[in-house]
C-alpha cells in the first residue's frame, strides 16, 4: 500500500504551497486584484486540503493496524478498540503536530472562504501570514518529526499506546483544545496585517471578534475536558494541578478573555486599538509558548512524549522568529495608529480595562510561575518546584477584585457613568447575594470559617449576571408580561455575557464548595465490608478478575446510597496493560446531585482485602457545568447577526474599502 | 483636571496596581517554591526539619514495607539513601528499583514524610530534574538516559 507514502508527498506539497502562498503574498499585497486575492484563496483551500489527505491517510494506517509505520508501531495495537487506533494517530508528538496542522490550514482555509467581505488588501496580508504559519509548522513537522517514517521489516504487533490515553477523553481533548489554540492564529494574522498595513479600525475589531470567540469557546471546552479527563483518568481525585502544561492551556485563555472583551469596546468604541493588537499578537504567543513547553521536551508529563532536543531548539527558533517578529514590527507600526473614543475614568470602557489590567496580571502571574523554574535551571542549574501554594495564592488574589467588579461592567454607560446610581441599581443584587449566601451558609455549616466570603463571591457574580438582565427587562417596574417580552427581546449578545458571567460565578462556587468541603478517607476492605462518608454508605461487594480487549483488570464492585436511600452501583478498576506491562486505575465515580462519589484501588493487602480511598466531592461538577455554561453563552452570541462571522453591511464595506 | 492631568493620575494608578502585582507576585515565589534535591545533597544542604521540598531518587530495593496504607521506604541516589514513609495509596507506577519524586518535609528524625508521592506517567522516561542532577553529579550510571 503506498498510502502512507501518498500521505507524505502530500505533506510535502503542501509545504511548498504555503511557501508560495508567503510569497505571492508579499508580493502583490500593496496593489491587490481580485485575482490575486483568488490566487491566495485557491492556494488557502489547496494546502488544507493536501494536509487533510496526509492525515488522513495516517489515520487510515492507524486504522488498519498497518505496523510497517513506525509511529502505528510505536503508540498502537491491533487489539485496540477501533475508536482508541484513531485516536492513537495523534496520541503520540509526530502525530499531534500532524493535527495542529491540520487544524491550523483548516483554518486557513475557512478565513479564505468566509472572508470574502473583507477588503483585499487584509484577506491577502491574513492568508499570507496563516502561509508563514503553515510553512514553519509542516516544515518542522516534515524535516523534525515526520510521522510517515517507515520500519524495513515490518513487525507484526505494536507496542501500544500509552495505557492512560487509552480513553474516550483523547478523541475529544486535543482536538477542542487545538482548535482553540491554533484558532487564535487567525486573530494573530489580523494582528500582523494590521500593522503592516498601517490600517485599523473597528471593523477590524468586528472581523477580528468571532474567530477570538470562536477559538475561546473551544478552548474553555477544551481545557474543561482535559482538566475532568485528568479527574477521572489519575485516580488521585484532583482536578487541577496547575502543571506546567495546564498552565500553558490556561494562558492563552486568560489573554483570550481579555482580548475578546478589549476587542469588544475597540468595536464599539474605536478605542484600545493598540492594546487589542498587542493582546492579539501576546494570545498567539502564549499558544506558541504552550506547544513549544509540551512539544519540546523541556518539561516531562503524560502530554510530552519523549523527544530528541533538535525538535526542542527548532521549534525554540520558530516562536523567537514569531513572537520577536512580530513585537518588532508592533513596535515600529504601534504608534502610528491614532488613539480613538476617550472615555472617563468611571465607564463601561474604563470597566474593560480594569478587567483586562487584572486578566492581564494573573496571565502574568502564571507565567512566571510556569518559566521561572525553567529560566532558574537554565541559568543557575538550581532546581525548584512552584506548585500549587504559588498559583492558589497569586492567582487567587488576583481573581478577587476582578470578580468583585464583574456585575458592575454590564451597568455601566459606554463613555461615561454614575457609579453612584449604578451602585444604586445593584444594591437589590448586593441584597439578593448577601441572603442567598446567608441560607447557603446555613445549608451547608460545619464551623465558622472564611467559606462564605467565597460563596458571596460567587453568587454576587451569578446574581449580578442576573441582575443586568432584570435591570434591562425593568423587571418589578412595568407589568410582568412586559417585562417578559422586553427580556425576549434583548439583544443576544446582552444575554450571552449573562450567561458567560452566571457560568463563571457556576464554577467559582463549585471550587470554593470543593475545596472547603470535600472529605476523604483511606481505609481496608473485606468483600461485604461497609463504610461511611459524609453521609454517603459506601459497601464493597468484592471483585473480579475480568479481560478487556487489551488489558486485564480487577473489578471491584460496590453500592453506594446516600442516608440510607437507594442503593447506586459503582465500579472501580485496577487494569493492567498487557502489551506495556503498565498498571492504570480506573476511578468508580457517582453522581448524586452535583455532587460525586469517587472511589479508587489501592493494593490488594496479604489477607485479601483492598485498600480503597474514597472522596466525597460536594458539588465538584458545578466546576465543569459553569465552563460549559460560558461556552454555551458564547456561542449563542455568534448567532447574532452583528457577530456573524466578517459581515459588516456592503455599505460599510465599501465605505472601509475607499479608506484603505 | 485637564486631559492631560486625567490621563497621568490613570497611568499612575495602573501603575500602582502592576507593581503592587509584581511585588506580590514576587513574595508569593520566595515563599512557596520548594527547592528539587537528591539524597546526597540532604546532609550537604542541612535542611531543617520541616521545610518543605522535593526528594527525588530511586526506590531502593528490598526496602519497601506497607502495612495497609502506611508505606515505608528508601529512596537513594546509589550513594546515600534517605528513609521515608507516607500514607496513602502509592501510585500505580511506583516500585523497587525505579525513579520517584517526593513532595514533602524532614521530621526530627532526618525520615522524610511524604505528603505527595509522583512516579512516572510513561514507563519510557525518567524525570527530567532528576535526570540532570544525576547526570552531573556522576550517581547511579544507567538511571541518567532518558532512553
Amino acid at each position: 500500500m503506498y498510502t502512507i507514502e501518498l500521505g507524505h508527498f502530500a505533506l510535502i506539497l503542501a509545504f511548498a504551497i504555503a511557501i508560495g502562498q508567503v510569497g505571492i503574498g508579499a508580493v502583490i499585497w500593496r496593489g491587490a486584484s481580485n485575482s490575486g486575492v483568488a490566487y491566495m484563496r485557491n492556494a488557502s483551500i489547496f494546502q488544507f486540503v493536501l494536509v487533510a489527505a496526509s492525515f488522513a491517510a495516517l489515520m487510515f494506517a492507524f486504522a488498519t493496524s498497518d505496523f510497517s509505520l513506525l509511529l502505528a508501531y510505536e503508540h498502537s495495537h491491533s487489539q485496540q478498540p477501533l475508536l482508541y487506533k484513531l485516536t492513537s494517530s495523534w496520541g503520540n508528538h509526530e502525530g499531534s503536530l500532524l493535527l495542529w496542522v491540520f487544524i491550523l490550514t483548516l483554518f486557513g482555509a475557512a478565513v479564505a472562504m468566509f472572508g470574502g467581505r473583507l477588503p483585499r488588501k487584509l484577506h491577502v496580508l491574513v492568508l499570507a501570514n496563516q502561509g508563514l504559519l503553515g510553512a514553519a509548522f509542516i516544515g518542522f513537522t516534515v524535516f523534525t518529526s515526520n510521522p510517515f517514517a517507515r520500519i524495513l521489516d515490518a513487525p507484526i504487533e505494536g507496542r501500544d499506546l500509552n495505557p492512560i490515553l487509552q480513553d474516550v477523553g483523547l478523541a475529544i481533548h486535543p482536538p477542542l483544545l487545538y482548535v482553540g489554540y491554533v484558532g487564535f492564529s487567525v486573530c494573530f494574522s489580523f494582528a500582523m496585517a494590521a500593522l503592516i498595513s498601517g490600517k485599523i479600525d473597528a471593523a477590524w475589531a468586528r472581523w477580528v471578534r468571532p474567530w477570538t470567540m470562536g477559538s475561546w469557546i473551544f478552548l474553555t471546552l477544551g481545557i474543561a475536558m482535559g482538566s475532568y479527563w485528568a479527574y477521572y483518568e489519575l485516580g488521585w481525585g484532583g482536578w487541577w494541578f496547575w502543571d506546567p502544561v495546564e498552565n500553558a492551556s490556561f494562558m492563552p485563555w486568560l489573554a483570550g478573555t481579555a482580548l475578546l472583551h478589549s476587542a469588544l469596546v475597540m468595536e464599539k468604541r474605536n478605542a484600545l486599538k493598540i492594546w487589542t493588537v498587542l493582546l492579539a499578537i501576546l494570545t498567539f504567543s502564549l499558544s506558541l509558548l504552550g506547544t513549544f513547553m509540551v512539544r519540546s521536551g523541556i518539561l516531562t508529563s503524560v502530554h510530552s512524549f519523549a523527544s530528541d532536543p533538535t525538535r526542542g531548539l527548532v521549534i525554540l527558533g520558530i516562536l523567537a522568529f514569531f513572537i520577536c517578529g512580530a513585537f518588532i514590527l508592533f513596535a515600529l507600526r504601534g504608534p502610528s495608529l491614532r488613539a480613538g473614543g476617550l472615555f472617563a475614568p468611571v465607564s463601561r470602557e474604563a470597566a474593560l480595562v480594569v478587567n483586562n489590567l487584572f486578566l492581564a496580571t494573573a496571565t502574568a502571574a502564571v507565567l512566571v510561575g510556569t518559566l521561572y523554574p525553567l529560566v532558574l535551571d537554565a541559568f543557575t542549574g538550581i532546581k525548584i518546584s512552584v506548585g500549587a501554594p504559588f498559583f492558589n495564592l497569586t492567582f487567587g488574589a488576583l481573581m478577587v477584585p476582578l470578580l468583585i467588579v464583574i456585575p458592575f461592567g454590564p451597568f455601566l454607560s459606554w463613555k461615561r457613568a454614575d457609579l453612584f446610581s449604578v451602585s444604586r441599581r445593584l444594591f437589590g443584587a448586593v441584597l439578593v447575594a448577601l441572603v442567598v449566601t446567608i441560607i447557603f451558609t446555613a445549608f451547608t455549616w460545619q464551623g465558622a470559617n472564611l467559606l462564605p466570603l467565597g460563596f458571596l463571591l460567587a453568587f454576587w457574580v451569578m446574581v449580578g449576571a442576573l441582575a443586568d438582565l432584570a435591570e434591562r427587562s425593568q423587571l418589578f417596574r412595568i407589568a410582568p408580561s412586559r417585562s417578559l417580552r422586553r427580556l425576549m427581546g434583548l439583544p443576544k449578545t446582552v444575554w450571552s455575557t449573562a450567561g458567560a458571567h452566571f457560568g463563571l460565578g457556576v464554577t467559582v462556587l463549585g471550587i470554593v464548595v470543593v475545596s472547603g468541603f470535600e472529605t476523604e478517607l483511606i481505609t481496608t476492605m473485606q468483600p461485604g465490608d461497609q463504610t461511611e462518608l459524609s453521609g454517603y454508605t459506601i459497601q464493597y461487594e468484592g471483585e473480579r478478575l475480568l479481560q478487556g480487549p487489551n488489558y486485564v483488570t480487577e473489578h471491584a464492585d460496590f453500592l453506594v446510597s446516600k442516608d440510607g436511600g437507594k442503593l447506586r452501583t459503582l465500579a472501580s478498576e485496577k487494569r493492567n496493560y498487557t502489551a506495556r506491562r503498565m498498571p492504570t486505575t480506573e476511578a468508580g465515580i457517582q453522581t448524586f446531585g452535583f455532587s460525586q462519589i469517587y472511589v479508587s484501588l489501592g493494593d490488594k493487602t496479604p489477607e485479601g482485602a483492598r485498600v480503597v480511598r474514597v472522596w466525597h466531592k460536594p458539588m465538584i461538577t458545578l466546576i465543569w457545568l459553569g465552563t460549559v455554561l460560558m461556552a454555551l453563552a458564547g456561542a449563542y452570541s455568534l448567532t447574532d447577526r452583528r457577530m456573524r462571522v466578517a459581515a459588516p453591511k456592503q455599505a460599510k464595506k465599501q465605505a472601509v474599502g475607499q479608506a484603505l | 483636571m485637564t486631559r492631560k492631568q486625567k490621563r497621568l493620575a490613570v497611568i499612575a494608578g495602573l501603575s500602582t496596581v502592576v507593581l503592587a502585582a509584581v511585588v506580590f507576585i514576587a513574595l508569593a515565589m520566595s515563599s512557596t517554591a520548594a527547592f528539587f534535591v537528591v539524597p546526597s545533597e540532604v546532609g550537604e544542604r542541612q535542611i531543617a526539619t520541616g521545610q518543605a521540598f522535593r526528594l527525588g531518587g530511586i526506590v531502593k530495593s528490598d526496602s519497601w514495607k506497607q502495612t495497609d496504607t502506611v508505606h515505608d521506604f528508601a529512596v537513594t541516589d546509589c550513594k546515600v539513601e534517605v528513609t521515608a514513609h507516607f500514607e496513602g495509596i502509592m501510585p500505580d507506577l511506583f516500585r523497587e528499583g525505579q525513579e520517584v519524586i517526593l513532595e514533602g518535609a524532614l521530621d526530627a528524625g532526618g525520615t522524610f514524610i511524604a505528603t505527595n508521592v509522583l512516579a512516572k506517567h510513561d514507563e519510557n522516561y525518567v524525570p527530567k530534574d532528576m535526570a540532570d542532577k544525576f547526570e552531573e553529579k556522576g550517581l547511579c550510571p544507567g538511571h541518567t538516559d532518558a532512553t
